[in-house]
């Protein structure tokens, strides 16, 4: 522990302040769970060792965290935390031996700020000063903290935080102070992007595993952009990614893209959707090509990776820009198991009537356990899970505030 | 000597107290809030953003008086001035 964590230690702040618990028994849940330190970091890393996984559920209005064993049958609700805070972007780290869940916080009021917890949400971190903040002479000043993402395994202390209005920090001392990065803050397009409906920002990291000096972003509006020597230089990476809504449909920059995934195997291949618009690029993104084969919208916001299959991906299609809602009312994920050949549509157990939803960009996520979780949630505060890579879904939760954001993370069982 | 009033809720950030009290005079309202991140630069960062700007959901009260409707953070500090910080109509 260093020394300005120690102190903010010292302030830290129970769960849900200043008002109810979900129940008292989530307390003791809680409580009970940060007595476990067994902490492995995905499938493999520990054979033979049971592990748990992690639900961070971030809403307009707080945070659930979730836990569940293996069987995924029953889920204990923790939550909210920071209530009627905005909780864009949460991420479990396991990296360099630690156990600590982010938090990106934003009070109407007070502004957006990076919290932490190393006991699965009995405490927080209540940093003394907003972490996080602009370069006096940039003219820009922070709103959202949309992504937060861990450096590469051999960096453990490396994290990554994209922003809103669009911009890129990196912390390289697990999260206690931020420096945005200069390549991107001045970069001659930068006067050039645009906001899209949820703010100009800066909302997916992808970095390669292998080559240190390797990363992408992407932005919306903006596109992708690339960098080759570790984040001094970027250049847009956007060639067959089609932008609708301007007279230019294959400009250098200022698409508009939703989300870019990985699967850390393969890492030049990245798979992204748009817009309007699913593509796949298998040269880290030099070139994109269109893969919106049987899908009833290429337009939607989530995506991700299934952890162990390099070729699947999933993604909630949505009907329109205009219309942001699941198309004919039916609740369904779509699946490519052949990396964009073809899509199929995963319905079991989940609504194929009525079911007007959006599922927004961070808020499809997977575990990594042998069968995968698969988990999202849904504007209206639903959260649905499958343990068995969607071939059936059920419903976690209901009720809950607008879901912004569904990430995993990986425990020893408790 | 300018009264600074500010939420309770600032009371989990390091130094901060509900009542911070400037001692000698502040020509603006800019500069009464600076004397109140002296001593707590964690309020300082609820009230206003990097660019020196006062948060949108975020009041500020000079003599009663929202400085919105006044000059802003430019607006003159009288001596003895009361000023309150409070958060505006907005919630999540």
């Amino acid at each position: 522990m260093n020394k300005s964590r120690a102190k903010s230690s010292g302030a830290r702040t129970k769960p849900a302040v200043g008002g109810k618990r979900s129940s008292s028994s989530s307390v003791k849940t809680s409580r009970k769970a940060a007595r476990k330190t067994g902490v492995a970091s995905a499938k493999g890393s520990k054979p033979g060792k049971k592990q748990d996984v992690l639900l961070l559920v971030g809403t307009m209005k707080g945070a659930f965290l979730l836990r569940s064993d293996e069987s995924r049958k029953k889920w204990r609700v923790d939550g909210p935390h920071f209530r009627g805070e905005a909780v864009y972007a949460l991420m479990h780290d396991t990296r360099g031996g630690r156990s600590r869940t982010f938090a990106a916080t934003n009070s109407m009021h007070w502004g957006p700020t990076i919290r932490s917890s190393d006991d699965f949400g009995a405490t927080w971190t209540v940093p003394p000063r907003h972490t996080l903040k602009f370069p006096a002479d940039s003219g820009r000043a922070l709103a959202q903290i949309w992504q937060i993402a861990p450096g590469r395994a051999t960096e453990p202390d490396v994290i990554y935080a994209g922003v809103e209005p669009s911009a890129l920090f990196e912390s390289r001392d697990g999260g206690e102070t931020w420096k945005a990065n200069e390549g991107l803050l001045n970069h001659e397009h930068q006067p050039r992007w645009q906001p899209g409906g949820g703010g100009l920002c800066l909302h997916t990291i992808v970095l390669d595993p292998a080559n240190s000096k390797r990363m992408l972003v992407a932005m919306s509006t903006g596109g992708v952009y690339r960098s080759d020597d570790g984040g001094k230089s970027w250049r847009a990476r956007n060639v067959g990614v089609r932008t609708q809504f301007l007279p230019d449909k294959y400009p250098e920059f200022g698409q508009c893209v939703h989300k870019v995934v990985q699967h850390p195997s393969r890492p030049g291949r990245l798979f992204l959707q748009n817009h309007w618009g699913l593509y796949r690029s298998d040269d880290w993104g030099d070139t994109w090509q269109d893969i919106a084969n049987g899908v009833p919208s290429d337009f939607g916001f989530a995506m991700q990776m299934h952890p162990h299959e390099p070729e699947t991906v999933y993604i909630v299609p949505i009907e329109a820009d205009m219309f942001r809602a699941t198309p004919e009312a039916k609740m369904r994920v779509y699946r490519t198991k052949n990396a964009g050949l073809k899509w199929e549509p995963l319905t079991k157990g989940l609504p194929q009537s009525g079911a007007y939803e959006n599922v927004l960009r961070d808020a499809l996520a997977a575990d990594s356990f042998d069968s995968p979780g698969i988990y999202f949630g849904t504007r209206s505060g639903k959260l649905y899970g499958s343990s068995d890579a969607g071939a059936t879904w059920k419903e976690i939760a209901d009720g809950l505030p607008p879901i912004v954001c569904v990430k995993t993370g990986m425990v020893g069982a408790s | 000597m300018i009264k600074v009033e500010l939420p309770n809720v600032f009371c989990s950030y390091p130094n901060a107290t509900p009542l911070v009290v400037v001692e000698g005079s502040c020509r603006t309202v800019a500069e009464a809030l600076s004397a109140v991140g002296t001593k707590s630069p964690g309020a300082l960062d609820r009230i206003m953003d990097e660019r020196g700007d006062v948060r949108r959901h975020v009041n500020v009260f000079m003599n009663g008086e929202n400085i919105r409707f006044l000059s802003g953070v430019n607006t003159p500090v009288p001596k003895d001035a009361t000023i309150l910080v409070i958060a505006a109509v907005s919630g999540g």
